[in-house]
């Protein structure tokens, strides 16, 4: 979805969010920026309609309006030149990885994307992505396109092929990131990973966005969204994005939207 | 006549009804009371109850004023000091401010000041409100951060004085804590959003889903405008730093506060936001926050609402009145006692708090006496939700956003009694100067730099 906003467009960067909500009985919720523009003023936004809100976004017509769109908040990725980079993207994550493989590119270093999915309709922005990747990867768990498998496997055959990788870039879901996160220590490969935690503000008033990285309390919407992998204390993020699902349901119930 | 010991009681909301619901507790003096209350002032020559203004209102000018039943004169006093006089006439802390400097303290009650106060203002709204003269365009513009009541005092008072002001609210909603933290039985958001649509009608622009120091940079900022005001508040929760605190179950203050107050949680589903607290409830502080978080707890249906403080009642910081009300609907205090850990269930699900009793030892740097813990005598409650309201620092946004700005030793901005910061064209106030303080020394904050600023614009050709 492309949003007009021209402010937010011309401060984004790699790696930063925004915090939307629809309308005046909305939840504010956070999506990370996929794209922007600064000159045309608008931001990409894609997501999973997994709850109300997103759901709610996906009946959205062109020419709507979105009653409050924030950003871009959070911490822009550390963009230099690292030398090889493995970029691994998972469902929803590919999209905010995305703009993270073009800076990586543009800042010259050499970029093997790996994209992975629950099956082939779950994919996105491959040609976009590839464009950008010297070497370019894609699995699914059924196998419905390229490798079967996980994107964990694919790396563990980077490694063992004895590529040298000098840091891993990994978006997507919670569970991902920690087994790429485990993959990586044991290698001693840098891994940077964008965390998704329940937020409220998004400005580091709430705290409802904690998350324990090296054992200290972090705002992922002010000190992150992106932490060192091989810190964050995934099995906690985990536990805390459960917070509220059951009220997720039965807001989808009331406002008869299926999940 | 010997007046009268006590203050006239404003008629409240009976406690069992009133913790099942969201209106506002107190009623307010009707003009008959008001006129009496009002008569009990002394009229001291000395007026010491001025000196516990923070904003130095001739109280008892307007006070005579009522007595007189001439309540549009008095408004006028209260107004030519204070912009928010709804608000502050409900959440000022009185008994250490003008109500603790009254005469009539040697006999009895003092002057009910806060509730004529408010009084005079819920009368003016009803009325409308007069918008005041607005001086001619001086042509200058300045950018205020933050709309909470430091900044919307200092965008009011700048506006009179005929600049061109512009506010910036990270937000989706003005009123800073007035809007998110406080709650609406104790302060209606109608009243918040009055005193708003006042500034706005003074000529302020309010621009919303601004995050200074993301979406725009202060440098950005300072290209369009001659100064800009900083009243960014202190948004920060502070943490007991004790394990188990990020457990599911575990809510800051601020949290909590803003998904029922701003985001409506306690209408959900019908809004989406939600929050959940289980049966019972533990809320450790004992600050207007967590005043306002136990109460809160309550009237979202909790069978237990628990303050835990690690002193004792002398020493809570919370105003007499919110300590009265909680106590009248049913709050558990448990004082001299300090959590030491959290403890979950194999999910992550919070189930339990292990304390500490406490004693008094040597008074601290505070001047209050330290709260020692006493050897073995840990034990375990029962909660399903914690709350943390031990205190807010100043946001850092602001102050790790721009080079050069001088910064306190608790992350506040450092400015001198006027709101100067050490760069000439910035000036701050409020929570973000002096770390997480009260309403009226905000406003009083506000209306202080708007002076300063004006006197910078003039000699700014
Ligand atoms: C629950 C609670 C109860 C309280 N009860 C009382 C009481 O009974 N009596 C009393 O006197 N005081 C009370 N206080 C304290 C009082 O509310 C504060 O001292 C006062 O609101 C401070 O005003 P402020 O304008 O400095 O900041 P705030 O009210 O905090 O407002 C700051 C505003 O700035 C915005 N902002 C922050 N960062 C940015 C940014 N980067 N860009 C743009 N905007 C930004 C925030 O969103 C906010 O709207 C209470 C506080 C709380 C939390
Ligand atoms: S979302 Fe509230 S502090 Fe991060």
């Amino acid at each position: 979805m492309v949003v007009k906003a021209p402010l937010v467009a011309k401060k984004a960067q790699a790696g930063q969010f925004i915090i939307l909500r629809i309308d005046e009985q909305g939840e504010r919720i956070p999506l990370t920026i996929a794209d922007y523009n600064g000159k045309k003023g608008t931001v990409t936004i894609i997501f999973m309609e997994v709850g109300k809100t997103t759901k709610q976004l996906g009946t959205l017509n062109v020419g709507d309006k979105i009653l409050n769109f924030v950003g871009p908040l959070g911490v822009p990725s550390e963009i230099e030149k690292y030398g090889t980079v493995v970029c691994i993207g998972g469902g929803v994550g590919i999209a905010p990885l995305y703009p993270v493989i073009r800076a990586l590119k543009q800042a010259g270093n050499n970029v093997i994307s790996i994209l992975g999915a629950r099956n082939e309709k779950l994919l996105m922005l491959e040609k976009e992505i590839e464009e950008y990747s010297d070497e370019f990867h894609i699995c699914t768990d059924d196998g419905s396109k390229g490798t079967k498998g996980f994107v964990s496997n694919v790396l563990q055959n980077l490694i063992d092929d004895g590529k040298k990788i000098d840091v891993v870039w990994a978006i997507g879901p919670v569970i991902m990131m920690k087994v790429v996160a485990d993959l990586t220590r044991k290698y001693d490969i840098k891994t940077i990973v964008s965390l998704n935690p329940i937020m409220v503000d998004g400005t580091g008033m709430c705290g409802g966005c904690r998350v324990s990285v090296g054992n200290e309390t972090k705002f992922a919407c002010v000190d992150g969204p992106e932490f060192d992998g091989h810190l964050v204390d995934f099995d906690n993020l985990m536990l805390r994005n459960r917070r509220f699902i059951c009220e997720e349901d039965e807001a989808c119930k009331c406002a008869g939207v299926e999940i | 006549m010997a007046v009268k010991k006590e203050k006239y009681p404003m008629p409240e909301q009976d406690p069992k009804k009133r913790i099942k619901n969201f209106d506002e507790v107190p009623y307010g003096y009707d003009e008959q009371t008001a006129i009496e209350e009002a008569k009990r002032c002394l009229q001291c020559k000395n007026k010491p109850c001025i000196n516990g203004c923070p904003v130095e209102i001739d109280i008892p000018d307007f006070i005579k004023h009522i007595a007189e039943g001439d309540f549009d004169k008095a408004i006028d006093v209260l107004k030519s000091k204070t912009s928010l006089p709804a608000v502050c006439g409900r959440v000022c802390p009185y008994e250490n401010q003008c109500e603790g400097e009254c005469t009539l303290l040697k006999i009895g009650d003092p002057v009910g000041i806060g509730r004529l106060e408010r009084f005079l203002a819920d009368y003016e709204r009803k009325k409308g409100v007069k918008i005041p003269k607005i001086a001619k365009s001086t042509g200058k513009k300045v950018a205020v951060v933050g709309a909470g009541p430091a900044g919307l005092t200092c965008a009011g008072d700048l506006a009179k004085m005929g600049h061109k002001v512009t506010i910036y609210e990270a937000l989706h909603e003005p009123g800073g804590v007035l809007m998110y933290g406080i709650p609406e039985f104790r302060l209606p958001k109608e009243i918040v959003k009055a005193e708003v649509d006042y500034i706005s009608k003074l000529g302020v622009d309010i621009n919303y889903d601004v995050v200074v120091g993301k979406t725009i940079s202060v440098d950005d900022l300072i290209k369009d405008v001659d100064a800009i005001f900083i009243g960014t508040g202190a948004g920060l929760p502070r943490w007991l730093r004790i394990p188990g605190e990020n457990l599911d179950g575990v809510y800051s203050a601020n949290e909590f506060l803003t998904r029922v107050n701003m985001m409506k949680a306690y209408l959900f589903p019908d809004y989406d936001t939600p929050v959940k607290i289980g049966k019972v409830v533990a809320t450790f502080g004992a600050g207007n926050v967590a005043m306002d978080c136990a109460r809160t707890a309550l009237r979202l249906g909790a069978e237990k609402s628990y303050i835990i403080y690690r002193r004792s009642d002398k020493e809570m910081p919370a105003r007499a009145e919110e300590i009265h009300h909680a106590n009248e609907e049913g709050v558990i205090f448990k004082l001299l006692t300090n959590p030491t850990r959290f403890i979950g269930d194999d999910k992550g699900i919070l189930k339990e708090v292990e304390c500490i009793k406490m004693e008094l030892g040597e008074p601290d740097d505070s001047g209050r006496r330290r709260p020692v813990p006493v050897k073995g005598s840990e034990f375990k409650i029962k909660i399903d939700t914690a709350l943390v309201a031990i205190g807010q620092s100043p946001n850092p946004l602001i102050p790790q956003s721009v080079k050069d700005l001088k910064i306190g030793k608790w992350g506040n901005i450092e400015t001198d009694e006027d709101g100067r910061t050490n760069i000439p064209y910035i000036f701050a106030g409020g929570d973000i100067a002096t770390g997480a303080a009260t309403v009226i020394l905000a406003m009083g904050a506000g209306k202080k730099a708007a002076r300063a600023i004006d006197e910078y614009l003039k000699l700014k050709k």
